[in-house]
């Protein structure tokens, strides 16, 4: 597992020009909806960008607008005002050029696939040879612990399994940029741990960049650069908080300002320290404080946590 | 396996429950016969139900009972299951193209109704007054307008026309759940689809086709059986020999003398029927898969 790392991190390193280029930048971005019962203001004034490979989390009360950022962003609706780019181009293009991988809120699997059918649709869709669909398929049922389920079909399935061949699925063809719409909402807290260091890893390796919608605080915290907190009606970004833990910097961080880690690049560095000890850890629940009351509308005195406002 | 169990103890029951309701419909028969008086029930001048004496009603085992001797007294005749069996098959095949027209016809209506809204509203009301049409009225009209049709060396069929007839009935039932069942799939389907920029296409074939499946299958055995009354009347209508239909007309007119032989045909009408459904029913035990559901059991 650390052969892959160590291939990525040089590559980030040595190619610049690509890395600055952010994975989403959205600039005053409002969407109304027009319903029977008037206007609503799902969205207002939303300014955000994502780095490439960088892990960002959006957390907020129930109805904040944060699936509408996400179909936003992956071109399933249009913004009402504002503009949205995707690595430098439009969502529309984004999205045909395959540049992000999805994982809705329900699972949304075919219900006459199996589940490695289902997980191979994209790349069946996308005219992959059919080996290289079988070793894919195999390998990424293997990450999500259903290797054992791969002929039985979803109504066979609980809803978590269901779920993580979801989330198999949206890596299928490793994307720079991964949405992903409370993913672990219907796992247990055994698997949810499980699935939060595998994807901890697994955007590490591909060196992708994440969108991650959450309800779960510590899990904001756990798997986040930086966790962007809402507030709804209108939706609005209350706050963005980085992630710094004991010892290292964020991502956002220059790379030459971090700690030790610093030297095996940025993203890097941030993902590795996030191992099971950091649930632990007292910075963990330093940054698990900052986010609830970031949340809660709570006063932070600016600086003091490294609380950035926005 | 339980699950294995109940799905064969449930096959059971139906065999059960379908000989039950031909055995119930033999006793009804044979009891009324022996009952009821010979000249009928009478209300006033009306009857309401049929007269029991042999010539309306034969016995059960008379009808059966003359489906194993020939048809007529002449040495070198067939016997009677054997005619009507034959005739049954030539019908089975022209309902069967009918059919096929139909679900090219009924299918290729849903895809242009599903791609553009303008012509499901265009469209739709169209379909559903064709059926009002009685068209077997206008039987031999399609057949006088057939025989004109002479396109180089193609040359229009009597059979042809009670083809299209059979179509005309088969192909509303399979448009109208071809047309659901292609509608059928949930957004976050289509949108999934949209995320991997998959075209018209690959969604047809990978999202909409397959989600329309348990919406089609009864909808192609309704038509089917469309398709079999549709050809047996249409035979009727326009005159076409050969078919079971054709059997019909003239064993009704043999009644007098031999009432048991004008039974033959409606079995073997009615087993047409049942073979027609049935096969399009062994298509859904192929396509089992696709009538499942996404909810974990
Ligand atoms: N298609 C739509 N038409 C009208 N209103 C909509 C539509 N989609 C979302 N909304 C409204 O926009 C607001 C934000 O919805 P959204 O689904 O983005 O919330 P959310 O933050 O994802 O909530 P949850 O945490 O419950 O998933 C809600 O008030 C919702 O009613
Ligand atoms: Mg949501």
């Amino acid at each position: 597992m650390s052969a892959p790392e160590n291939a990525a991190a040089p590559e980030t390193l040595s190619a610049p020009a690509v890395e600055t280029v952010a994975a989403v930048e959205v600039a005053a971005v409002d969407k109304v909806f027009e319903t029977r019962g008037g206007l609503v203001h799902a969205l207002e004034g939303i300014d955000l960008t994502v780095a490439a490979g960088e892990f960002v989390s959006l957390i907020g009360p129930s109805g904040c607008g944060k699936s509408t950022l996400m179909r936003l962003v992956a071109d399933l609706d249009a913004p009402s005002a504002g503009t949205i780019t995707v690595f430098g181009k439009t969502p529309a293009r984004a999205r045909l050029d395959q540049e992000y991988g999805i994982a809705f809120q329900q699972a949304g699997l075919l219900p006459w696939r199996t589940v490695a059918a289902n997980v191979a649709l994209p790349l069946e869709l996308h005219g992959a040879t059919s080996a290289d669909r079988k070793a894919k398929v195999a390998e990424l049922l293997e990450m999500v612990g259903l290797a054992d389920f791969a002929d039985r079909y979803p109504d066979q399935l609980s809803g978590g399994m269901q779920q993580r061949v979801a989330i198999a699925r949206s890596l299928a063809e490793q994307p720079r940029l991964l949405l992903m719409d409370e993913p672990f909402g219907a796992l247990d807290e055994m698997t949810r741990e499980k699935m939060q260091s595998d994807l901890v890893r697994i955007s590490a390796e591909t060196g992708a960049a994440v969108v991650f919608v959450t309800h779960s605080i510590p899990e904001a915290v756990f798997l986040s650069d930086r966790v962007v907190v809402m507030s709804p009606r209108p939706g609005r970004i209350r706050e963005i908080v980085p992630m710094r833990f004991a010892g290292a910097g964020t991502a956002a961080d220059d790379a030459g300002a971090a700690g030790p880690g610093a030297t095996g690049g940025a993203d890097t560095a941030a993902r590795a320290r996030r191992t099971e000890g950091l649930r632990e850890d007292r910075s963990f629940f330093d940054m698990v404080t900052a986010v609830r009351e970031a949340l809660h509308g709570a006063p932070v005195a600016p600086g003091a946590r490294g609380v950035e406002t926005r | 396996m339980t699950e294995a169990g109940t799905r064969r103890s449930r096959r059971l029951a139906v065999v059960g429950w379908g000989a039950f309701g031909v055995l119930l419909l033999v006793v009804l028969w044979e009891a009324y016969k022996f009952l009821a008086p010979a000249d009928g029930v009478l209300i006033g001048e009306t009857r309401v139900l049929p007269r029991t004496t042999d010539l309306a009603m034969p016995h059960v085992w008379e009808m059966l009972g003359r489906l194993a001797e020939p048809v007529t007294r002449s040495p070198s005749a067939q016997p009677l299951w054997l005619v009507i069996a034959l005739a049954a098959l030539t019908t089975l095949g022209i309902a069967a193209a009918g059919w096929l027209v139909g679900v090219v016809v009924g299918i290729g209506l849903a895809l242009v109704m599903q791609r553009w809204r303008l012509a499901e509203w265009g469209l739709l009301p169209w379909i559903v007054l064709s059926q009002t049409v009685p068209l077997i009225a206008f039987a031999p009209i399609v057949k006088s307008w057939g025989s004109r049709v002479e396109i180089g060396s193609f040359e229009w069929q009597d059979w042809m026309s009670v083809a299209l007839i059979a179509s005309y009935l088969a192909f509303f039932p399979i448009a109208i759940g071809a047309l659901k069942g292609l509608q059928s799939p949930d957004r976050i389907h289509e949108e999934l689809m949209q995320t991997y920029a998959a075209g018209y296409w690959s969604t047809l074939a990978k999202l909409r086709f397959p989600a329309a499946v348990p919406y089609l299958l009864p909808a192609l055995r309704l038509g089917a059986a469309n398709a079999v009354v549709g050809a047996v009347v249409a035979e009727v209508s326009t005159g076409l020999q050969g078919g079971i239909g054709r059997l019909l007309i003239q064993f009704a007119g043999q009644a007098s003398g031999d009432p048991a032989k004008a039974w033959g045909p409606i079995f073997g009408a009615v087993v047409l029927g049942l073979v027609a459904a049935g096969s399009v029913a062994l298509l859904g035990v192929i396509l089992k898969n696709y009538r499942r559901t996404e909810e974990a059991a």
